[in-house]
């Protein structure tokens, strides 16, 4: 009779447990990795898992549309340090082929992060690039000169680099989509 | 006595495993948050809205991409199917099909569509069967989407490539139209 009692007591922790923990962490099946970015093509169509599918009704967001774009997410550098609002990251590089990108900064919940100068992100038409097309953008909390993305002192931030119009995730060959831009930590104050 | 304890643990693990899968296909349909739940507040039944921009104070909801103006249509098509037409705007525009349940099920953009404006039909399937047959095609230059719930969101966005030009992008939004197909 104890036995049973307690059977069902653990059964019922480790179960919501284990579904508390795969929709807070985020858990997806077909994530793409490239760098620091993941992505997961198969959120935006009929083919979600049950898992993300969870998330998004959890967390009420809407994932875009495979025929839309695909958004790949960053929560590190590429060393594997954290986002962390007092340090500054440099990202720099090329994107993979698409009509348009953004890139935006999100505390972990999803919000936008307050800054003086009102700016959450850039898009590919107005980043200021070099001769040969590539780009440098400074995520920092204090004024940069050239394309300063202000991290706010947030404790923590997530960035989302959203391709618009792109064969990524619509192609059935994935994994030859070229690389995403590098993501190095520049040092903390 | 040591092999009935590790039965027992067994069982529970077993259990365990049930009740999360179990918790995790039903929560989608649970959801209070979601985003159709949200959005229910906020705008009317067959007709298109505008969304408010996400600042850092207020976000209808979380990962809104700043850069877009975004208008939803919150459908229901049990009585009749619906009928979108959307003008592109100067930069990108797209439009996105999710079921009640947040699944994007369809999604066009303005190239795809390959014309100035994005014509489309939804219905469910059991709708698109009942259409006579020369209406199909007649209807061949319009696009005919089969959605899966009676009820569910059309997202219709439109890129501003830079903050100065948000006005034009939530302009060409506002010409676009969405409503039941019968009434116009």
């Amino acid at each position: 009779m104890l036995g049973s009692f307690l059977t069902m007591v653990f059964a019922a922790v480790v179960g919501l447990g284990a579904t508390w923990l795969t929709l807070t962490r985020g858990v997806a099946f077909g994530a793409l990795h490239i760098g620091a970015w993941t992505a997961w093509p198969k959120s935006g169509s009929v083919d979600i898992d049950p898992y993300a599918r969870a998330t998004v009704a959890r967390t009420g967001e809407l994932p875009i549309g495979t025929g839309d774009g695909v958004a790949f997410y960053a929560r590190t550098d590429d060393a594997g340090n954290p986002f962390d609002g007092r340090c500054s990251f440099a990202i720099s590089g090329m994107t993979p082929a698409a009509r348009y990108w953004t890139l935006t900064l999100y505390d972990p919940e999803g919000r936008l992060v307050a800054n003086t100068i009102d700016r959450h992100g850039f898009s590919s038409a107005e980043i200021v690039r070099d001769a040969d097309g590539r780009f440098a953008i400074n995520v920092a909390p204090r004024a940069r000169p050239g394309n300063w993305l202000p991290s706010g002192a947030a404790e923590r931030f997530v960035l989302v680099w959203r391709l618009y119009d792109t064969p990524i995730g619509v192609a059935t060959r994935t994994t030859k989509i070229g690389q995403m831009p590098t993501v190095t930590r520049k040092g903390c104050s | 006595m040591i092999s009935r304890a590790v039965l027992w643990i067994l069982g529970a693990l077993l259990l365990g495993g049930i009740v999360h899968l179990a918790t995790v296909l039903v929560l989608p349909r649970a959801a209070k948050e979601d985003a159709y739940s949200r959005l229910a507040e906020l705008t009317p039944v067959n007709a298109l809205a505008p969304l408010a921009a996400p600042s850092a104070q207020d976000s209808i909801m979380p990962f809104m991409d700043p850069a877009f103006a975004v208008a939803v249509c919150r459908y229901d098509i049990s009585s009749a199917p619906l009928k979108l037409s959307a003008p592109v705007s100067q930069a990108y525009t797209s439009v996105t099909f999710y079921t009640r349940n947040s699944v994007a099920y369809y999604a066009i953009n303005d190239r795809a569509a390959g014309r100035r404006t994005i014509d489309l039909d939804l219905m469910t399937a059991a709708q698109h069967a009942q259409l006579p047959e020369e209406e199909d095609v007649t209807a061949a230059d319009r696009l005919i989407i089969e959605s899966p719930t009676t009820t569910g969101l059309i997202v219709l966005r439109a890129l501003a490539p830079e903050p100065g030009l948000m006005p034009l992008a939530r302009r060409a939004l506002g010409a676009a139209q969405c409503g039941p197909a019968d009434s116009r």
